[in-house]
């Protein structure tokens, strides 16, 4: 097993399109990595650069400290799980783990332990004489990933190897590889659009957005304490609630329409008068109780009803804001509604940038 | 489906019978004409049951052929043979030049790779009756004339395969080609172990076609081959009719045409399986 760093790496498309725009990330020995991002992001372009699949236009990208630029994807001793399995057709189970091997030259008996041990760890031992195309969809997947282990390579990368499965295959599939890199401690490469895959599976999650990182961070920080406005919105359903404030002091953010909202002045650093935008999660927002006063106020426009939760529909500063409440919840009538939300659980951004204003 | 009726059903097979006679009984007069005496089957009526010189006539041919000044001496297993390397020649040929030119435009990038390919299939247009004169003259100058060179290497170039052949290439999924690459398996590899077991159904459609094709050249063979030695079939029946002062020989005539249709049958037979399922099914 082996790091994997890129430092600077940029990827020119012969028509002129710059899908990867200079992109450093250091992925550690061992570490469980997700590329998260919109389609067109670039996070396929990053993962296939790595691969060999695409050459590097500039910059460099180096695999157990060695720079791989110019090595052919299989001397890179890497391994790929596609989203649509790639697992050739004409081959048997057993044959498709082993020609990754046989044309290593590895000995035979060496190929049969090792594919008959990938086979029991994935459970698919029963399938080995049969042809991909006798097997479901998350069968396949299996013999996919059946085919990357055996090979022992210094990384595993994933291509969006869920896609293709139903809703109730991607779950327990997605428990699977966590499962399976806990067991092999394997450097792994992940790329999804899926924020849920992205925070289930992650010790690392990095988001992109148009050929940049936009953070880099464990799940729980990106979701906690997005740095930009894009990583906010992208991460977290429904989306976080964007609203243009302006910071009237210490804390306080004045919202056109619907009185003020105090945000913590230790977390971000603002100047008084500025503009900005406040950001606030759904589900960081509760009714106040007893219809005591709060000083930040909506009028609910209509409520979505989810089932375990409900979600307020309603308008602040001009924008769209919506609050999860739960079910058990009284009806709320048709007044407006004070609104609780705990200080350290506002977001303020910068409006030009879109970069949080946090100290430090 | 279409829902079982009767008079559906009983409608469908009077036309398919109709249709099986219609082209069975030329075949089954030929035949029957060949096991006849050459008078026999010139007399009214036309016999329609087979004679007594069914050995006679095919032996004959077959071992001593016909005694004419065209087809002189020339026996028809030296024909039949003749035809049959022809054949394979020009379709094993044209499957391995057509499979690798294919290979080559859909999976390497070189410049001017489009205009390539254009122009592949821009000869399409010209099949070997427009160019034959200057093809003859290349042949002629590299003194290729009357040797199997010389009959098949013009014939072998297809633009037809290759185009098959780029078309199925393009509904490969591109990550085969990358999983093989990670599975470090080389261009030639990749073509040996992945894209030729996947072009099973579509060699064996085309080797049948391209068979029948060179089994059935004619005015080629006409124009390169002087030598009797290099008779082939299709040439040699048009040699047996073209006698002078006197009537062909029917019996062996036909015991000719018989013959020369039988291997193009066996091809087709044997790949039928394979080759109806090249056409109809796409296995991916």
């Amino acid at each position: 097993m082996a790091s994997v760093n890129l430092e600077n790496v940029r990827k020119v498309y012969p028509g002129g399109v710059e899908a990867v725009k200079g992109i450093s990330l250091d992925v550690p020995n061992g570490s469980f990595t997700v590329l998260l991002g919109p389609s067109g992001c670039g996070k396929s372009t990053l993962l296939r650069m790595i691969a060999g699949l695409e050459t590097i236009t500039s910059g460099t990208c180096r695999i157990a400290d060695r720079v791989v630029n110019e090595v052919e994807p299989a001397e890179r001793d890497i391994a790929m799980v596609f989203q649509n399995y790639a697992l050739y057709p004409h081959m048997s189970v057993y044959d498709n783990m082993a020609y990754g091997l046989r044309n290593r030259g590895t000995p035979k008996a060496e190929i049969e332990r090792r594919v008959r041990e990938a086979a029991r760890m994935l459970a698919i031992e029963d399938f080995l004489d049969r042809r991909p195309r006798a097997l479901s969809g998350g069968q396949r997947q299996r013999v996919a990933m059946g085919r990357a282990i055996v090979r022992e390579p210094q990384a595993f990368l994933f291509d969006e190897p869920l896609s293709n499965l139903d809703a109730k295959l991607r779950v327990q599939m997605r428990i699977e590889i966590r499962r399976l890199h806990n067991r092999l401690k394997a450097t792994s490469i992940f790329v999804t659009h899926d924020q849920v895959e992205a925070m289930t599976l992650a010790d690392v999650v990095v988001v992109m957005n148009q050929g940049r990182i936009e953070q880099v961070g464990k799940p729980t920080d990106v979701y906690n304490r997005p740095a930009t406005r894009f990583v906010a919105t992208f991460i977290g359903s429904p989306a976080m609630n964007l609203v243009p404030a302006r910071v009237v002091g210490p804390g306080k953010a004045e919202i056109a329409g619907s009185g003020t909202l105090r945000f913590d002045p230790d977390l971000f650093q603002v100047a008084e008068g500025t503009s900005i935008e406040v950001g606030i999660r759904p589900e960081d927002m509760s009714v106040s109780a007893t219809g005591e006063s709060t000083g930040f106020v909506i009028k609910p426009e209509f409520v979505e009803e989810l089932g375990p939760n409900r979600l307020v529909h309603g308008v602040a500063g001009g924008e769209p804001l919506v609050l999860s409440v739960p079910s058990s919840m009284r009806d709320l009538g048709n007044g407006t509604i004070d609104l609780h939300v705990p200080v350290e659980r506002v977001h303020v951004f910068d409006t030009t940038t879109g970069r949080a204003l946090r100290r430090g | 489906m279409v829902e079982r009726r009767p008079l559906a059903t009983f409608i469908a097979h009077f036309v398919l019978i109709l249709g099986i006679i219609v082209v069975a009984f030329p075949i089954w007069v030929t035949f029957v004409a060949s096991t006849h005496y050459a008078k026999d089957i010139m007399t009214a009526p036309i016999p329609l049951w087979p004679g007594s010189q069914f050995v006679n006539n095919y032996r004959t041919l077959l071992f001593d052929g016909m005694i004419n000044p065209t087809a002189g001496g020339v026996p028809l297993w030296r024909m039949m043979t003749n035809s049959f390397i022809m054949a394979m020649i020009i379709a094993l040929g044209k499957i391995f030049v057509s499979f690798i030119a294919a290979f080559a435009i859909v999976y390497f990038r070189f410049p001017f790779r489009l205009a390539v390919f254009w122009i592949i299939f821009m000869t399409l247009m010209l099949p070997v009756e427009v160019r034959i004169v200057p093809t003859f003259k290349v042949v002629a100058d590299l003194g290729m004339l009357n040797s199997y060179a010389g009959l098949t290497i013009p014939l072998i170039a297809s633009a037809t395969a290759t185009f098959l052949f780029r078309q199925f290439f393009l509904t490969v999924p591109d990550e085969l080609a990358e999983a093989a690459r990670i599975d470090g398996a080389g261009p030639v590899k990749f073509m040996k172990d992945i894209l030729l077991p996947l072009s099973r159904t579509n060699l064996a459609a085309l080797f049948v076609i391209m068979f029948t094709f060179g089994w059935n050249q004619y005015l080629w063979p006409l124009l390169m081959t002087t030598d009797r030695q290099y008779l082939t079939v299709v040439m040699g029946i048009q040699r047996m009719i073209n006698v002078a002062d006197t009537d062909p020989q029917w019996p062996l005539v036909m015991a000719a045409v018989i013959l020369a249709m039988l291997p193009p049958v066996a091809v087709v037979l044997l790949m039928q399986r394979w080759f109806i399922k090249g056409l109809v099914e796409t296995e991916k």
